[in-house]
């Protein structure tokens, strides 16, 4: 991400809209925004990775487009307005990874599509988008596309390491010689349901570190 | 027929929407505290997707796919409009819950009642374009193909989200971690709901 450039705009207030969703207001774990297309994902951190730009980058744009818009969009038809925009950087997101990264593109196969239907996108959009400048707006567009990215990359490192014992393709149990050991890889790790439980133990830990997010 | 059944049996339990893809874990998430609730959102989700899968299964037959345009003229033959089938599948879903909406307030106020604020809101549930996009990449060969692929996944999704609500409505009783109740406990318990599920790999009829 760019944020270094642009560090002279950054005020502390635009950080900390940054810096909460990649902590205590966390999209997936405390908002429970954009569950969908996250876990389908995982298995391999390469796509991911990939997913959590795609994401960043289409709810940082919408959210910035949007803003600037958002005196001239009549109240009763916003959805549609916000789901134009979105779709249309949907496209040209999908268009990009057909042309860069065809093979990603092909394991990701619906769930760039189900960007359009992301909830964190309209979730950010109405909370946030709509009642902001279009640089704040920006900001915690980016902020939330990453602090979804971070659950997403977590549990991807995760599933690939115990399930395939590679970390970005590169078999670091193979060389670490832990096979010798009698150790095996852990084909359940790479079947769906075992994202939903690693996503149930990651709002464990967090939540047992902020204890104000503890439902009642 | 038996090619139907199976594509229904394989879209209810083997390629289950919620257990194998996580379409539509928010409205699952967020609307399953109650059983009666999740049974109304499941009647509206199978309702759409009914409606709204053959819908898009025509459209993208006629006009998104390449060379798809044909009927208008031997000059289309060539027009390959497939680059704008996100936005036009959601945009069909987007018109068709509104129409949905429209036809039963006129003519079943009592299912309208019932589905109430559920309706709107499934024109953003990712279930609804999953279904949308899966039916475009396994090409299905016809509209009837589609329908029962379409009523199947929103059987599936209503199982998922019915039994997930008995199950929560029980664990009121019992004696979760505190940081693991509500959200935690779910997910983990939509985890080893998955896994059962996980049985039905395989099965063809």
């Amino acid at each position: 991400m760019s944020d270094q450039e642009k560090e002279p705009i950054f005020s502390a207030r635009n950080w900390k809209l940054f810096t909460a969703p990649l902590d205590h207001n966390n999209p997936i774990t405390v908002q429970v925004l954009g569950i969908c297309s996250a876990l389908a994902v995982t298995v391999k951190l390469k796509p991911a990775i990939v997913m959590a730009l795609s994401v960043t980058i289409v709810t940082a744009f919408s959210n910035l487009v949007i803003a600037a818009m958002r005196k001239y969009i009549p109240d009763r038809i916003r959805i549609i307005v916000q789901l134009v925009v979105i779709a249309t950087m949907v496209i040209l997101v999908d268009q990009l990874l057909k042309a860069y990264v065809f093979d990603v593109s092909k394991q990701l196969s619906v769930f760039v599509g189900l960007i359009i239907t992301n909830c964190i996108l309209m979730g950010r959009l109405e909370a946030f988008a709509m009642a902001n400048k279009p640089w704040p707006s920006f900001i915690d567009g980016l902020g939330n596309g990453a602090g979804y990215g971070l659950i997403l990359i977590v549990v991807a490192f995760i599933r690939e390491l115990l399930g395939s014992g590679t970390i970005y393709g590169f078999p670091v149990m193979e060389k670490l010689g832990i096979f010798k050991t009698g150790y095996e890889n852990n084909g359940m790790i790479i079947l769906p349901p075992m994202a939903l439980i690693l996503v149930g133990l990651i709002i464990w830990f967090q939540r047992s570190k902020h204890k104000e997010l503890i439902e009642k | 027929m038996e090619h139907y059944l199976n594509i229904f049996i394989k879209s209810i339990f083997i390629d289950n929407m919620i257990f194998a893809f996580f379409l539509g874990m928010c409205s699952f998430l967020a609307v399953s505290k109650t059983v009666k609730t999740s049974v109304g959102l499941g009647v509206a989700v199978i309702f759409v997707l009914l409606i709204t899968v053959p819908v898009n299964f025509l459209v993208e037959k006629y006009v998104l796919k390449k060379g798809a345009l044909i009927w208008l003229g031997e000059g289309f033959a060539g027009v390959d409009l497939s680059f704008l089938t996100f936005m036009v599948f959601i945009a069909v879903i987007a018109a068709m819950v509104q129409l949905v909406e429209m036809v039963v307030e006129k003519f079943s106020p009592a299912l309208y009642n019932s589905l109430g604020i559920f309706l709107p809101l499934i024109a953003v549930n990712c279930a609804i374009l999953g279904a949308a996009l899966f039916m475009q990449e396994r090409e299905y060969e016809n509209v009837l193909e589609a329908t029962v692929f379409g009523v199947g996944s929103g059987i599936g999704w209503m199982l998922a989200i019915v039994g997930i609500a008995a199950i929560r409505e029980k664990m009121r009783y019992s004696n979760v971690p505190a940081p693991l109740r509500g959200l935690g406990i779910t997910f983990i318990l939509t985890g080893l709901m998955a896994i059962a599920f996980m049985g039905f790999m395989g099965i063809t009829l």
